[in-house]
């Protein structure tokens, strides 16, 4: 009992910091701030979608006019062409321009436009070509500790912390109390509304803790994402075509003779038909499948993103037009609204992202023991499962 | 697709594929796998307990149905039981009535036999007396002096009211 209610004083604790965080977030949107034209509102929603070194909270403008950062460092971890080079991030002063270059283990580095680049040997400064690409550095490998990298550890923990606390708890009972109660029946719903009747009931077994870790990993940073700490993990395109190519993998390595046959020499089908179909085949399972896993996750939750980010921006843009309060309450009235979608959002696309992983799995280890029905001459008559796939 | 390519970052790819891995072994290890067989063991022993209803259930139906069928038996037996007891009585009314009756018949008989001789010597008894009686009016008749009639009158009222008398 102690826990729980330590545990929800916790929450209730990073609730107010939320807010009180929100509150710095808007202040930053003052008539004296930096982001105020149309330019640096867009600008400011690009840098913000993008995966970003430190960890900004906000910033203000101080009494004599300087720009002042709230935030912390995080370290910065490179493979260059001399090897491992380690440094914390603030080094860059927030220079995002490539003004300013750090050295470490021999190697000069630049940050442009939230990359790490390495100048060449022998240069001293960035050289930019008529579209601003640096023409002297080349980017390099970047292993750093960055936001999403602290987003996706910090889900991790807190998923960890949380469900073995729920396994722990069946030890003793036979009914979870507390916090578990909510999550059991979230497990009990990806189980039962998404493994099992996707995979079959003869297979989920094996899948169901991989489709478990992905869902609440997903859909815990889709929520993060919603917060005012600004992390946008599930909208790095690096993070979803790894969790798609994870899904890939295991489609792959667990499909079963029935799977292949019906991809490479698949039975019905005229013989010279069966190699262009093989390739149509080899495309879906390979390219278009995994694309469609990582496109609609990273597009749906920048989109998310964009949009929030924009009407919360229409307090300033709009602000000749509407005047303060017409531009403030508009912008409020349709940020709220669009965020409690959004919160939908991200529930729904950890739904469509685990369910999606399960018919791909599904249909790779299905069974065909039921026999397709040959009508007449011979072709296959499509079943559901077949049918389903087509709406993919 | 360029832009989103330039925005492709291969080392939060790899980053990303090491923490996945890792949460995926960790969580399975200390989360789902315990969590998944509890709930399977819950389901199963709900399942368990629900069938062993179940067949309680038919248990007891068919006990009652049991109870119910030899309770029947009883009852049809009961009802046999008196109905031949009922019959029994009767026929016993019916004999005993007939027994009765010829008894009865019987001792009506020998009554009727009885006073019919007794009758007869009764009979037989009034003859001889009255003869006797004849014979001693007829005597004394004889022995009175018949002078007179009213004298030969009053004599024969003394005589009869003497027989009266006797």
């Amino acid at each position: 009992m102690m826990q729980v209610s330590n545990t929800i004083k916790t929450l209730l604790q990073l609730l107010i910091l939320c807010f009180s965080l929100q509150s710095f977030a808007l202040s930053d949107a003052e008539p004296k701030g930096t982001v105020s034209s149309k330019e640096q509102v867009d600008a400011y929603i690009l840098h913000h979608l993008k995966d970003s070194h430190d960890f900004h909270l906000f910033s203000y403008s101080n009494d004599a006019g300087e720009r002042k950062h709230v935030g912390f460092p995080l370290p910065v971890i490179l493979w260059s062409s001399n090897g491992l080079a380690t440094f914390m991030s603030s080094e860059f002063h927030h220079d995002d321009n490539g003004q300013v270059i750090v050295e470490s283990n021999g190697s000069k580095f630049v940050k442009l436009h939230s990359k790490i680049y390495e100048l060449n040997a022998g240069a001293s400064s960035v050289n930019f070509d008529e579209d601003h690409h640096a023409t002297n550095a080349q980017k390099v490998l970047d292993f750093s500790i960055t936001k999403s990298v602290v987003g996706v550890l910090l889900v991790g923990l807190l998923m960890l912390l949380a469900f073995s606390s729920l396994a722990k708890q069946y030890g003793k009972k036979k009914i979870p109390t507390g916090f578990g109660r909510v999550l059991e029946p979230l497990v009990l719903y990806v189980r039962d509304e998404i493994a099992r009747p996707n995979i079959g009931e003869k297979h989920y077994r094996k899948f169901t803790g991989y489709l478990l870790t992905v869902f609440f990993f997903i859909w815990v940073l889709n929520l993060l994402g919603l917060t005012p700490f600004g992390f946008n993990v599930t909208g790095q395109i690096a993070v979803t075509a790894c969790l798609a190519i994870f899904t890939l993998i295991i489609y792959t390595v667990s499909g079963n003779k029935d799977y292949w046959m019906h991809i490479l020499w698949m039975p019905g089908v005229p013989v010279f038909v069966r190699p262009i179909l093989a390739v149509i085949e080899l495309a879906g399972a390979f390219i278009i499948k995994p694309f469609s896993l990582l496109v609609r996750l990273f597009a749906n939750i920048s989109a998310g993103h964009i949009v929030i980010m924009s009407l919360i921006a229409i307090m300033f843009t709009l602000k000749e037009s509407l005047g303060v309060a017409g531009a403030t309450g508009l912008s409020l009235v349709l940020s709220f609204f669009i965020l409690l979608i959004e919160v939908l959002v991200a529930f729904l696309q950890a739904y469509i992202f685990t369910t999606l992983s399960a018919l791909f799995i599904g249909m790779a280890v299905a069974e065909h023991d039921h026999d397709h029905h040959h009508d007449e001459a011979g072709h296959e008559v499509a079943d559901t499962e077949d049918v389903r796939a087509d709406f993919i | 697709m360029e832009v989103l390519l330039n925005d492709f970052s291969p080392g939060l790819f790899i980053v990303q594929t090491i923490l996945l891995l890792g949460l995926i072994f960790l969580m399975v290890k200390f989360a789902w796998k315990p969590i998944l067989n509890s709930l399977n063991e819950r389901e199963a022993g709900i399942e368990e307990a629900l069938s062993a209803a179940d067949k309680a259930r038919t248990d007891m139906q068919n006990l009652q149905a049991d109870n119910e069928k030899m309770l029947q038996e009883a009852r049809a037996e009961r009802e046999a039981m008196l109905k031949e007891a009922r019959e029994i009585k009767e026929k016993m009314i019916a004999d005993s009535k007939e027994q009765a009756k010829l008894e009865g018949d019987k001792m009506l008989k020998q009554a009727q036999t009885a006073i019919e001789s007794e009758k007869k010597a009764a009979v037989a008894d009034i003859k001889n007396q009255v003869a006797e009686l004849s014979v001693a009016i007829a005597e004394k008749v004889l022995k009175e002096d018949l002078s007179s009639n009213d004298k030969q009158l009053k004599l024969v009222d003394t005589m009869l009211s003497d027989i009266k008398l006797n």
